[in-house]
């Protein structure tokens, strides 16, 4: 058998579905729900088998086609930097306020995916966001928390 | 019958009434493109505005919205690969490579078409059948439920691509587990939420949608941003084309539409199957149907892999209405909705509903096909100002994903746990695109999941525990017998044609 990485994901699937199930039977119900034909772990305790059977069935049988993905043609880099401004944006827009967070963030991506032209970075962040709050919030009465905007007295 | 389809067309082609479909299809279209914005969050936003008119007025402009929102959430799905709502997702298998090839105006050309013709089909099939087609919903059982859901799953983890079957069972499995976060419905036993109050909810659908769609499709791209095809692939995509349908095309669509709208309308009628299992399982059975030379081009731009789904989740929706407004048991979630915004006006919906207000049941038939015929109008000249969406330079298109993605969870949510959550599952779901593990199983498991094991539920008690209530119903046989095709074709495949 060889080892290639989807071998590696299945493995990863395999205990993965082994902690699910072994998480399924600890799930508690009510006693006189404990002989019942179905009850609230039922239905995960089968599940977990499942993942168990497929993924196992993945690693054993021979893989015909593997696939490999050539490192040197993925942008690590970028994406990384992607992802951790996702978690910067994430756990501010909540403190920092919609307006403010959104804008950066978009700025940020824009920068980091290559953009250089400040004038579409500008008019696609702050100016857009504005506009986005104000058909959510104005028109559609979607409610959008923002304590920055709120505290300058711009929104009620 | 006659006299009211004369009293229904009276109420919906009144001037107040006729306005109302016209703004809920252009509201909803634009709603509905808006990933993580679905038909749903569409028709929310607008019961409190229907409370100001007629209950017939109110229940149009919730139609129209619905119609609106299932159209615009196509459109994501074929330009960016972010279908906002489940019953779309089957459109982007076709839709999404086929803009990818430059061929944006046309697929939405081809799913506006189809979709007006499938919501056309199953509006006179509604007229014709709404009080008989109700008599056939009621004869599906639990053990009827459960293994339709199983064939849905079996038969999209066999035609989500070539040999990807084991993968595509192991995105099923890893979606059902997904969907088991939360509350048992039943007990309210908390399951998997490791003592955190975040996930005692669950998981949101928009979440994982979002998640393993937008965001993952996103990064993607941008991990990708070296491989010289996929560079070719961006490159493409700024060319529109046009939305002229080719002869061919139209002959291969006009083969399509009929038994996509049929499938459809027969999904929607069964309370709860809905958009999302018809698109998939037509998307399935026109798979099954075409030759193997056109078998290939699924998932890769195919003109029925894009006319079937988008077919048929519009004839799921008229058909949905069916077991609304004949046995106020809602059809989908969406009609669920609706269910409570009749309720509000005071109308109980049930066998009596035509009989008592006939005026409300008509017009609301009536209605759909107008709103048909006005999305039609409203949407095929704005086609190729939508697809300018692709034109967008990938600098900017990929972080104004990722905001829609977030903005949707943060609306719906104000939780940065479920922000980081859908941070999460992306990144995983991005890993396991680029070794090809598809996602759609995954999206069609989690939706079904709650679901599936309430009919599992109801199918052992009934049964004492006994699994022979999946042979003991000829309908039930004849589902497990159509799955165990599917499964020995899968396993024919890998034995003898080596492609497991």
């Amino acid at each position: 058998m060889k080892i290639n990485s989807v071998k590696i994901i299945s493995l990863l699937f395999f205990i993965l579905s082994a902690f699910y199930l072994y998480t399924a039977h600890q799930i508690q119900v009510f006693t006189f729900d404990e002989g019942a034909p179905f009850n609230a772990k039922t239905f995960p305790i089968y599940l977990g088998y499942a993942g168990m059977f497929f993924s196992g069935l993945k690693i054993v049988l021979p893989d015909n086609k593997p696939i490999e993905v050539d490192p040197t043609y993925l942008e690590f880099r970028k994406t990384i930097l992607l992802v951790l401004t996702m978690i910067v944006y994430g756990a501010t827009i909540l403190k920092v306020g919609f307006f403010l967070s959104t804008s950066l963030f978009l700025v940020l991506s824009y920068y980091f995916l290559g953009e250089r032209r400040w004038k579409y970075i500008i008019i696609f962040s702050f100016p857009f966001v504005a506009v986005f709050m104000y058909l959510l919030h104005g028109v559609l009465a979607v409610y959008l928390r923002d304590p920055l905007l709120k505290y300058i007295g711009i929104m009620g | 019958m006659i006299e009211g389809i004369l009293i229904g067309l009276k109420t919906a082609l009144s001037f107040q009434n006729l306005m109302m479909v016209m703004i809920g299809c252009f509201a909803g279209t634009i709603i509905g493109m808006l990933p993580g914005l679905g038909p749903m969050t569409a028709i929310a936003l607008m019961i409190p505005i229907t409370y100001g008119f007629e209950p017939a007025t109110g229940l149009i402009l919730m139609a129209g919205v619905y119609y609106g929102a299932v159209f615009g959430g196509s459109t994501s799905s074929i330009l960016i690969n972010a279908p906002g709502v489940p019953g779309t997702v089957a459109t982007s298998f076709d839709g999404y490579p086929m803009a990818q090839q430059g061929k944006a105006g046309k697929a939405l050309a081809i799913a506006a078409y189809s979709s007006f013709a499938g919501g056309t089909i199953s509006a006179i099939f509604l007229l014709i059948a709404a009080p008989s087609l109700s008599k056939v919903s009621l004869s599906f059982r639990s053990p009827d439920y459960f293994g339709l859901m199983i064939l849905g799953l079996t038969a999209v983890a066999a035609f989500s691509s070539k040999g990807n079957f084991l993968k595509a069972m192991m995105m099923c499995v890893l979606g059902l587990m997904l969907a088991s976060v939360g509350q048992d419905t039943l007990s309210d036993i908390p399951r998997f939420t490791f003592n955190t109050m975040n996930l005692s909810d669950g998981i949101s659908f928009v979440l994982v949608v979002m998640a393993t769609f937008a965001m993952s499709e996103a990064l993607t791209i941008i991990i990708k941003g070296n491989d010289p095809s996929k560079a070719a692939k961006q490159i493409s995509l700024t060319d529109l084309g046009s939305i002229k349908v080719s002869k061919e095309e139209t002959k291969q669509m006009a083969a399509t539409i009929p038994r996509s709208s049929i499938l459809g309308f027969i999904i929607g009628v069964l309370p709860g199957a809905g958009a999302t299992i018809a698109s998939f399982l037509a998307y399935g059975m026109e798979r099954n149907f075409v030759n193997s030379e056109e078998k290939e081009k699924f998932g890769k731009g195919s003109v029925q892999g894009l006319s079937a789904p988008e077919t048929a989740n519009n004839a799921a929706c008229s058909g949905s209405f069916v077991p609304l407004l004949t046995l106020g048991i809602p059809g989908s979630g969406t009609t669920a909705v609706m269910l409570g915004a009749l309720l509000g006006f005071g109308i109980q919906p049930g066998p009596r509903l035509y009989e008592t207000n006939p005026d409300i049941f008509w017009s609301v038939i009536m209605s759909m096909y107008i709103g048909m015929v006005v999305l039609l109008i409203l949407n095929l000249p704005l086609i190729p100002y939508i697809a300018r969406i692709l034109a967008v330079p990938r600098t900017f298109l990929i972080p104004m994903i990722l905001f829609f993605s977030v903005t949707g969870i943060y609306l719906m949510s104000f939780n940065n746990f479920d922000i980081f959550l859908m941070i999460g599952i992306a990144v995983v779901a991005t890993i396991l695109r680029l070794y090809d593990f598809p996602m759609p199983p995954l999206i069609l498991a989690f939706v079904l999941g709650g679901l599936m094991e309430e009919n599992l539920r109801r199918s052992l008690l009934i049964s004492d525990g006994s699994w022979s209530f999946l042979w003991s119903r000829p309908l039930t046989l004849c589902i497990m017998i159509a799955i165990l095709i599917i499964v020995g074709w899968q396993i024919y495949n890998s034995f003898f044609k080596k492609k497991l």
